[in-house]
């Protein structure tokens, strides 16, 4: 009976100071934002109604769902092609393949967008090449709009799409592809009718995290799309510093924990979490 | 025994997969080497002005030492939290396990934003009664980095402690340690690599944070991506170019020594 007071005592005074840090500056000060959601500027309903009705922040909305799908698509389709070369490739194509996902990943999000943007401005190196060797007159815009964002998030998304399609391709049983294979099935065949539904779960996974991440997504929208294609973190970080409306920014908060809650939900009823990784 | 191999195909479209991963990070290095002050291709000749600037500008190394001290304090502090509490877990097993541990990896799977404008919340607060913990302070910087950082050690720490054998510690437990001799001389000797890796990343994680970091300072606590941040937004300059390229080295240089030594290490069994 001792020993086990004793085991809880101590469980209690290892966990506890993460556990109260969290709640006093984490749970606490949330609770603090869904309260401006519901006061600022005057107490009621008011700012929920506003996110229903407002022009802006429906197309803003809209605008977040279109880029995030469009990013979900081609950085899962992009990430299988080189997923696939990673984990079934020879061993040089392995360490390749490796390099080119593991150092992306590790470089800063600003960086990243900061390259693209040496890469796709109107004196960018695209542009510079393109009327060097006179195939446009006028520079392409290509950033400071959604085609630039597109590109500076599908950039940062594929690392995170690669790891739970690596984890499924990693699980399949090779034996079940020579099989298809020995039956006289062709290499294209084989891939469409026994490789992709096999690693179905770790495109559900890596299509999740790539859409969740991309809903939030903050800083390279903010960079890459100049002001002129917001998304939702970006109007909220406008709505705090820029056009004092803190009301409006909280909801919009507290909309989109909820609108990702129920994505994870979804998710971890399809998937379980220890495929992801 | 035959193994199923990519075909030409795959292999191909990988290849572009691979060159778009690579592109921005070339891009770059022109851009750093260019004579012009603003953003452009150099053409002709090369200059190492921007780098210069990087050393004789007072802002950037100041920047650059910030963020080395939030960044040794917040990972020191996510550390040793997440390991009190994964010691904890692991050492008493207590009911809700799941529902605690889904708690404290909260702000990893919140979005960003949202976290920001909490912490926002959180140190304006603080502000109105301590000038030197709320906001636009660095302590307040690294507390909210910790948050930030916290679920990613506590993720490791956990993995790590997974992986260790339950019974040495139920022999010293066995031959009469105390709690506390059990976690210091048994436990934590064992998982030290974890430890270590824990605080590593924590670190990362906060030199490179910005999301939460632009919601939570204004003019004195500038971290070097809060300036990078700066210096892209405005009038874009070239001297960012330089930087990247020196931290792209750094990155790669690490990365290859890590995969050298793994490569040592499997090769050894």
């Amino acid at each position: 009976m001792r020993s086990y007071l004793s085991d809880r005592m101590g469980a209690a005074l290892l966990m506890a100071p993460l556990l109260l840090f969290l709640v006093l500056a984490y749970a606490w000060p949330f609770l603090g934002v869904v309260k401006w959601s519901f006061t600022l500027p005057s107490p009621g309903l008011g700012q929920y109604e506003a996110l229903l009705t407002d022009d802006l922040v429906q197309s803003v909305f809209i605008r977040t769902l279109r880029i995030a799908a469009i990013v979900t698509v081609v950085s899962v389709a992009a990430a299988y092609a080189i997923t696939v070369v990673w984990v079934r490739g020879t061993p040089a194509q392995r360490l390749i393949a490796e390099f080119c996902i593991l150092v992306p990943f590790w470089i800063s999000v600003l960086t990243r967008a900061f390259g693209w943007v040496a890469l796709l401005s109107n004196r960018g190196l695209i542009n510079t090449w393109l009327q060097a060797i006179g195939f446009i007159s006028e520079p392409l815009a290509l950033v400071r709009n959604e085609f630039g964002v597109i590109v500076g998030m599908t950039h940062f998304l594929i690392p995170f799409a690669v790891f739970p399609l690596a984890s499924a391709m990693r699980s399949l049983d090779d034996r079940v592809l020579l099989a298809a294979r020995g039956l006289g099935s062709s290499r294209m065949r084989t891939f469409w009718t026994v490789f992709v539904p096999m690693t179905r779960s770790g495109i559900i996974g890596a299509a999740m995290i790539v859409f969740v991440f991309s809903l939030g997504f903050f800083v390279t929208p903010a960079i890459l799309g100049g002001g002129r294609s917001v998304m939702i973190a970006e109007l909220i970080y406008l709505r705090i510093f820029q056009s004092p409306d803190w009301g409006l920014g909280a909801a919009i908060s507290v909309v989109l924990v909820l609108f990702v809650g129920a994505l994870m939900a979804l998710l971890f009823r399809y998937v379980r979490p220890n495929q992801l990784i | 025994m035959p193994t199923y191999r990519p075909g030409p195909v795959s292999l191909i479209i990988a290849a572009f997969v691979a060159l778009f991963l690579l592109m921005p990070l070339l891009a770059v290095i022109p851009v750093s080497l260019t004579p012009s002050r603003m953003l452009a291709m150099p053409s002709g000749e090369l200059s190492l002005r921007h780098y210069r600037a990087l050393i004789e500008d007072p802002r950037w190394l100041q920047s650059i030492l910030l963020s080395i001290r939030i960044g040794i304090v917040s990972s020191a502090f996510s550390t040793v939290l997440a390991l009190c509490f994964s010691l904890g877990v692991w050492m008493f097993q207590p009911r809700f396990t799941a529902a605690l541990v889904g708690f404290v990896l909260l702000p990893m799977v919140v979005p960003p934003v949202v976290s920001a404008i909490t912490l926002y919340f959180l140190l304006t607060s603080i502000s109105g009664f301590s000038s030197f913990f709320g906001y636009d302070t660095w302590l307040g910087v690294a507390m909210a980095h910790s948050m930030m950082t916290v679920p990613f050690a506590t993720v490791l720490m956990l993995v790590s402690l997974s992986q260790l054998d339950r019974r040495i510690d139920l022999a010293a437990r066995g031959l009469g340690a105390t709690v506390w001799e059990r976690a210091t001389r048994i436990i934590i000797p064992n998982i030290k690599f974890g430890i270590v890796t824990a605080a590593l990343l924590s670190f990362v994680l906060s030199w490179e944070e910005i999301g939460v970091t632009l919601f939570i300072t204004s003019v004195n606590a500038i971290t070097l991506p809060r300036l990078m941040w700066m210096g892209l937004r405005d009038n874009i300059d070239p001297a960012i170019a330089a930087l990247s390229v020196i931290l792209i080295i750094i990155t790669v240089l690490v990365l290859a020594v890590r995969s050298f030594v793994a490569r040592q290490r499997g090769g050894q069994p």
